[in-house]
């Protein structure tokens, strides 16, 4: 592998990596707060490129209607905001309805309820707006840029900034905010947090408005940068996000993050290396390895004595 | 008069044993192979409802009245009739013969309410492979109350194997050439090939274990994940067994019979487990590690065992999987097959091999009930779960057995 081809890849990995860790974020966020296995955070991802791509074409229409005429920047500025409003709203209706009423539950059935709505998101998906495959608007014009033999789009210089601003800005919330202090509390021992005048129903719901929000730029950004929408889209990408959620340890963003990446600097690599049809094995036994000798991941601290079972 | 009258009957009904109930489904079911061709044609119906018409309520609802009349002539009067006359007898059982004349009560009736229809026969065998299945699960999940996600990995293997040793021994294949073995012993082999099949399983299942044990806590449910799409991903890239175009030519030996002996016979090993004193610190397990091994249950020991044996039933049950079908493609035993087995195990109930039972039963019926509404079949059974699981988190029937499974308690007499 040429030096070239090596920075070429290191490009690509680098743009896979922002969605696997921007993904990875939401479900370390639940359950590093509130233990539980949030399976429904693919589907989340997926409801936020479907909502990225209605609130798009809407945009589309009403500037190519006149009546207010909006630069693309714009739009998909505007785009981006819709698609995390309305993912949230997703995000805050999966925790009402799968997760609020088996708070006191053993965890694994909350985790259940958690694998149903994900297959109720995406069986409405199918559903309602039917199996074809739909495709994002060209919202800005695809620019390549050649740095010493290396070809970077604008797209990728993009995807890449805007999850590291995403992932500073998360770190930020969860560790110098009054509401990021209480999610920390939570995670530190659940029971207590409640005597402390910490509602729960309000950190919970903010938990998965916070994760859901970064599901829903990730959606959008990977529909721009694939523009090709199905509705099972989030099941594979989800499942992978959530090992590097695992392997970046509990509840830790910067962990999660960290996974992200190299989970997709494996897989990247992987696929140059040898035949595309071992990525995902060897990715996961590379997963399973780095489990075996850190059982906790990266950042993962070890378990209060308060584990809720 | 009339109170007392109904009370009466009530009383009476309450004490027919499950036996006499199983002799009526019996005697319906004889029934309905000897007229119910004519009654279903003289109300209209055609053919005779195959799962008790369930899909008429959504396909054709004009015919319901029809339907329930067939249901009450067929199943209802004669199982009422039956069950209430022979009572008395039926108590009279010595309760030694009880198990057994349960058993062969239960499949007599499947016997012949399956063989009138080849649809009937093949829902039956995938519910009774589900309830293997998912009371396999319950031992990790249920009794020990970790969280193992492997249900579809260790089925892939058990599926894989099991066919590979049947298609090499008895089939003349592309790949593996004429049969090593006299075709004529094939079905004959089948357990034991079911058995290999089951210890390889077991044996991968250690991969799992011995990483995962060791920390309390989630690993185990991370761990199996990861394995579940390791073994996906190796059999899609290995040609000799198909790769993702799947595998086939196994020979359809997992019949009726053969389904349900082998499912009673994981049932009584499973039930036996974790009534014995090594399965009972399962539970010990489950409610507080450290005082049970202050109590002197060797908790690794419990740990990596009940998680192998889990997995070797499951192992058969993937092996009979692939000799009912005759045709396995790695696809099959993907998050999906998991999710299904965990969405079966939640429902029916944590730490009770009833509760197995009534979560399969009730899942698999409702997914070939509900088939007629084809994609929006998935929207009907998440919403179904998820009213479950809200209204009873720990399940249906659970830390509890009810009927055979029951344990009767013999109290020593007083000595006072």
């Amino acid at each position: 592998m040429t030096l070239t081809a090596f920075l070429q890849y290191f490009a690509n990995a680098l743009q896979w990596g922002s969605f696997y860790a921007l993904i990875a974020i939401g479900y370390s966020m639940v359950y590093g707060v509130l233990m539980l296995y949030n399976f429904a955070h693919g589907d989340i991802f997926m409801s936020g490129a479907y909502i990225g791509l209605f609130v798009c074409t809407g945009l589309l229409a009403i500037s190519a209607g006149g009546l207010v005429s909006m630069p693309p920047w714009l739009i998909l500025i505007l785009t981006i905001i819709g698609s995390m409003i309305g993912t949230s709203l997703v995000g805050m209706f999966v925790e009402r309805v799968a997760y609020r009423p088996l708070r006191n539950a053993p965890r694994a059935s909350a985790a259940v309820t958690g694998l149903m709505v994900g297959l109720l998101l995406e069986t409405t998906n199918l559903w309602g707006l039917g199996a074809e495959r739909r495709h994002y608007p060209p919202l800005i014009k695809v620019m390549s840029y050649k740095i010493g033999g290396v070809s970077i789009t604008n797209t990728k210089i993009m995807v890449i900034g805007v999850a590291l601003l995403v992932m500073l800005i998360m770190h930020l919330i969860v560790h110098k905010t009054k509401m990021g202090l209480a999610m920390r509390a939570c995670a530190y021992d659940f029971p207590v947090v409640p005597l402390m005048g910490v509602s729960i129903d309000f950190i919970a719901p903010a938990t998965f408005v916070l994760g859901s929000s970064a599901a829903a730029i990730a959606g959008v950004l990977f529909s721009i940068s694939y523009p090709v929408l199905e509705p099972y889209m989030g099941m594979l990408i989800g499942w992978k996000a959530f090992i590097a959620a695992i392997l970046g340890g509990r509840g830790s963003i910067k962990g999660a993050m960290l996974a992200g990446y190299l989970l997709g600097f494996i897989e990247i690599f992987v696929a140059a290396i040898f035949p595309s049809t071992l990525r995902d094995l060897i990715a996961y036994s590379i997963a399973l390895l780095i489990l075996t000798f850190r059982p906790l991941g990266f950042f993962g601290e070890p378990y209060s004595a308060h584990m809720r079972l | 008069m009339m109170k007392s009258l109904i009370q009466k009957v009530r009383s009476r009904v309450n004490e027919i044993p499950t036996h006499a109930w199983l002799l009526g489904l019996l005697v319906a079911t004889l029934i309905e192979r000897l007229v119910g061709d004519a009654v279903a044609g003289s109300l209209g119906l055609g053919i005779i409802p195959r799962l008790f018409g369930v899909r008429y309520i959504l396909t054709k609802p004009l015919l319901i009245p029809s339907m329930m009349a067939y249901l009450l002539v067929i199943y209802l009067v004669p199982i009422s009739i039956v069950a209430w006359f022979s009572a008395p007898l039926i108590k009279k059982l010595p309760s030694r013969l009880s198990t057994p004349i349960f058993l062969l009560l239960l499949y007599g009736a499947l016997h012949i309410w399956g063989g009138l229809d080849e649809y009937r026969l093949l829902v039956l065998q995938f519910i009774l492979i589900s309830i293997l299945l998912t009371a396999s699960l319950n031992l990790t999940n249920g009794y020990m109350g970790e969280f193992s996600c492997a249900s579809g990995g260790f089925m892939a293997v058990g599926a894989y194997v099991t066919s590979v040793l049947t298609v090499w021994g008895f089939v003349n294949d592309d790949v593996f050439g004429p049969p090593a073995l006299p075709p004529a012993i094939g079905p004959f082999m089948f357990p034991i090939a079911l058995i290999i099949g089951g210890i390889v399983t077991a044996l991968t299942a250690l991969l799992v274990a011995i990483p995962s044990f060791r920390t309390r806590g989630d690993y185990l449910a991370i761990i199996s994940l990861a394995y579940t799409f390791i073994i996906k991903s190796f059999l899609e890239n290995l040609e000799l067994v198909g790769g993702p175009r799947g595998f086939m030519h196994m020979p359809k030996w997992a019949n009726l019979p053969v389904v349900f002996l082998w499912t009673l016979a994981g049932l009584w090993v499973m039930h036996n487990y974790v009534s014995s004193l090594l399965g009972k610190g399962a539970p010990g397990v489950r409610d507080d590690e450290l005082a049970a091994e202050v109590m002197t249950v060797d908790t690794r020991r419990v740990k990596v065992i009940t998680f192998m044996l889990s997995a070797f039933w499951t192992g058969v049950a993937g092996g009979l999987f692939a000799h009912v079908m005759g045709y396995i493609n790695p696809a099959t035993f993907g998050i999906m097959k998991t999710a299904e087995i965990m969405a079966m195990l939640y429902m029916g109930g944590l730490n009770s091999i009833t509760g197995s039972i009534v979560g399969a039963v009730l899942l698999k019926f409702l997914m070939e009930a509900l088939r007629p509404l084809q994609v929006a079949k998935w929207i009907f059974i998440p919403v179904i779960i998820i009213f479950f699981m809200i209204r009873r988190p720990w399940g249906l029937v659970s830390f509890r057995e009810f009927g055979i499974l029951r344990k009767e308690v013999k109290r020593a007499p007083a000595s006072d």
